[in-house]
């Protein structure tokens, strides 16, 4: 009998791990990166990392069910003459018509009705389904300005001058040729069946200056009526949301590198940009040290996913946040009742991210009318308002537990951090102790 | 707003806007409050003196003579209105018009006529860079030159220049048509000199006619346009970006 020496057992490198591998050989067989759908996936600080203290001795709570908790909220006070006044501080970001179907447009815009909050249009212009549908509209002025008019200007409610995006601050939009149907083509000027790269910059304005006379453009063509908003990307938290406000925005919007988008390369979602939960607190220190701290409102976007996500959020100095992927998920998408479907396109339930290949077998990332069908707008809409309900009785919960009697009372101090790198970002201690990272000299 | 400071006498006498002693709000204001069917079909704007978003949103076919230059945006989202601009113009002048007609008699800054949708802008001067940038529909006719980086990504729309073009003109062109009777100083990625065909030729004299250009001949001019190399991503492309 011969001696084996004891094998080791097969060891794979945390460096180059399954995922890495097989985009080395996809990158080698193709030679083209990855494109995507949706935001970040990789493990990041988040909100999961905050924790409310709650009421005891020293604060004393609110009744459950029958003590007010108030969640209203109005945008745009500074300089419209119609602010938007929601009944949740929770709204829907932008998402194109065109990376989106027509029914997909149409029940977000039931849902946030149904709600008493906005929804907003995208990179593809506005279709009659969603202004028909949303009582109240957030006109996105974007770099392509695909669609952009001066009657659909003047019928939003609020205007949303799109700088950049969590997903990619610094990057166009990209709707590749496969989803462009006669009627986004249209919508967008362009041939049917080209990839339409959006450009990354507008082009007639560069710079806070810049972007200062464009606004009171925006103004003067609108009467001063409607809040205009800025919406940036989570680059520069500080300088983005004061250069904003000294342009002149009524609102500030702030997407991490959660957010997601209708398509963009693997490489630019994962490395460029910040988390949401490191962008609130600069932000809203831009507000505080320019004293426009709740007169510009500033709304946050990039995983938010719950009640808590949500209160987190406003006590840390946010006005109101904004769902993306979850609105999209709440209407039907990556549901695992379509995973026969996800198989064959060689995905699986809640991973699908091919939203630009435009065959998302549930209906939402597609323009293919056979699939499109799979979207009933009443019943998604009914499905989104659902989780807005619940995600705004979740933070009302939290609220009145931390004994306030509106969710903007919310504050820092009702927060522990469980990760130094979360105490780092949101300024909140470690919890169990008074330690809050950078803050007195530690 | 004090009736002194306006004059209105009779119809076709054109309402006079001082902008020295009324505000850029009161002005676009007064032109959006403009009824279907009005019968001030005629304004006359003073003493702009580079103000930015003079006469912009503008929805309904009245004339208006800027007397002066302006800033920034002149016209921006025109539509119907004729607006002469007795003087140069900032950037963006006429950005995303929708229809109607601007013209400048003096020169244009950068991004004149950006993402316009329709209508005609006239520049009887020269236009600086990023001229007809992201066009989608809009005819721009220039009487002189324009800058480098013009007609980016021009998805649609025609683009005349009487005299010379700078660096890059039509880089990443979709549909739009270029005509340029000087010189270009070099072509963008995926802009290509194209065959001047009768069509063509008929559509400039158009163009021509309707900017009031005369004494200059459509077979004067070289015709641009998209090779349409890199409408759907390539690999092998990736040295034109």
């Amino acid at each position: 009998m011969t001696y084996r020496n004891p094998p080791t057992t097969p060891r794979k490198s945390a460096t180059f791990d399954d995922y890495t591998l097989s985009e080395i050989r996809r990158a080698a067989a193709t030679g083209i990166y990855d494109i995507r759908g949706a935001g970040a996936k990789r493990k990041l600080p988040h909100f999961d990392d905050l924790l409310f203290l709650g009421a005891s001795i020293s604060r004393y709570p609110l009744e459950g069910y029958r003590e007010r908790c108030d969640t209203s909220v109005v945008l745009g006070s500074r300089h419209a003459k119609k602010p938007i006044e929601l009944k949740i501080p929770i709204t829907i970001a932008g998402m194109s018509f065109g990376s989106l179907s027509g029914p997909a447009k149409e029940a977000l815009g039931r849902g946030a009705t149904l709600s008493g909050t906005s929804t907003t249009t995208g990179d593809g212009g506005m279709t009659e389904e969603e202004r028909g549908h949303s009582k109240q509209l957030v006109y996105q002025y974007l770099p392509s300005r695909y669609g952009m008019n001066l009657r659909d200007l003047r019928r939003a409610d609020a205007i949303e001058v799109v700088v950049g995006q969590g997903a990619k601050p610094g990057g166009g939009g990209m709707l590749l040729g496969q989803k462009i149907s006669d009627r986004v083509a249209e919508m967008r000027t362009l041939p049917k069946g080209i990839d339409q790269r959006s450009a990354s910059r507008h082009p007639d304005w560069t710079g806070p200056d810049d972007l200062e006379i464009k606004i009171l453009e925006l103004r003067e063509i609108t009467d001063w009526e409607k809040p205009i908003y800025v919406k940036v990307g989570g680059a520069r938290p500080y300088y983005d949301t004061a250069l904003a406000v000294k342009a002149g925005a009524d609102v500030v919007v702030v997407d991490g590198m959660q957010g997601g988008t209708a398509a963009t390369q693997e490489v630019f979602i994962e490395n460029v940009g910040q988390p949401t939960l490191a962008c609130i607190r600069p932000a809203v220190q831009a507000l505080q040290d320019l004293g426009m701290h709740r007169k510009v409102q500033l709304i946050v976007s990039g995983g938010i996913r719950n009640g808590a996500d949500v209160a987190k959020a406003l006590a840390l100095g946010v006005d109101a946040v904004s769902i993306g992927t979850a609105a999209l998920v709440a209407l039907g998408d990556n549901d695992p009742r379509w995973e026969a479907e996800y198989n064959e396109l060689g995905t699986t339930a809640g991973a699908y991210d091919d939203w630009h290949e435009g065959r998302d077998p549930a209906g939402i990332t597609t323009q293919d009318p056979e699939l499109m069908k799979r979207v009933d707008p009443v019943a998604a809409g009914r499905r989104l308002a659902n989780y807005l309900k619940v995600m705004t009785l979740e933070a009302q919960t939290i609220a009145r537990a931390c004994g306030k009697n509106s969710l903007h009372n919310l504050e820092p101090e009702d927060l522990v951090a469980l990760t130094i790198e979360a105490a780092a970002m949101a300024g909140v201690p470690l919890a169990g102790t008074n330690w809050i990272p950078g803050k007195n000299g530690f | 707003m004090p009736a002194t400071t306006l004059s209105k006498t009779a119809a076709h006498d054109p309402r006079v806007f001082d902008l020295d002693q009324l505000s850029l709000r009161e002005l676009n204001q007064a032109l959006h409050n403009l009824a279907p069917g009005s019968n001030e079909t005629a304004w006359e704007v003073l003493n702009p003196k580079g103000s930015h978003s003079v006469a912009v949103g503008v929805d309904q076919p009245v004339a208006i003579d800027v007397r002066g230059s302006v800033g920034y945006y002149c016209g921006g989202m025109n539509s119907g209105s004729t607006i002469t601009v007795h003087g140069s113009a900032g950037p963006g002048v006429g950005e995303n018009m929708m229809s109607g007609s601007i013209t400048i008699k003096g020169d244009a800054s950068q991004y004149a006529g950006a993402t316009g949708k329709g209508g005609l802008l006239v520049i009887e001067g020269n236009a600086s860079s990023r001229c007809g940038i992201s066009m989608k529909g809009i005819d721009i006719v220039v009487h002189g030159n324009i800058g480098h980086m013009s007609a980016f990504m021009a998805q649609s729309g025609n683009l005349v220049v009487l005299g010379d073009a700078g660096d890059a003109l039509g880089d990443s062109i979709y549909e739009a048509r270029l005509f340029v009777r000087g010189k270009v100083d070099s072509l963008g990625a995926d802009c290509i000199a194209k065959e001047m065909r009768t069509e063509h030729l008929e559509l400039l004299q158009g163009l021509l006619d309707r900017a009031g250009v005369t004494g200059v001949k459509p077979s004067e001019f070289k015709r641009y346009g998209s090779a349409r190399t890199l409408y759907n991503f390539n690999i092998d492309n990736a040295d034109a970006y």
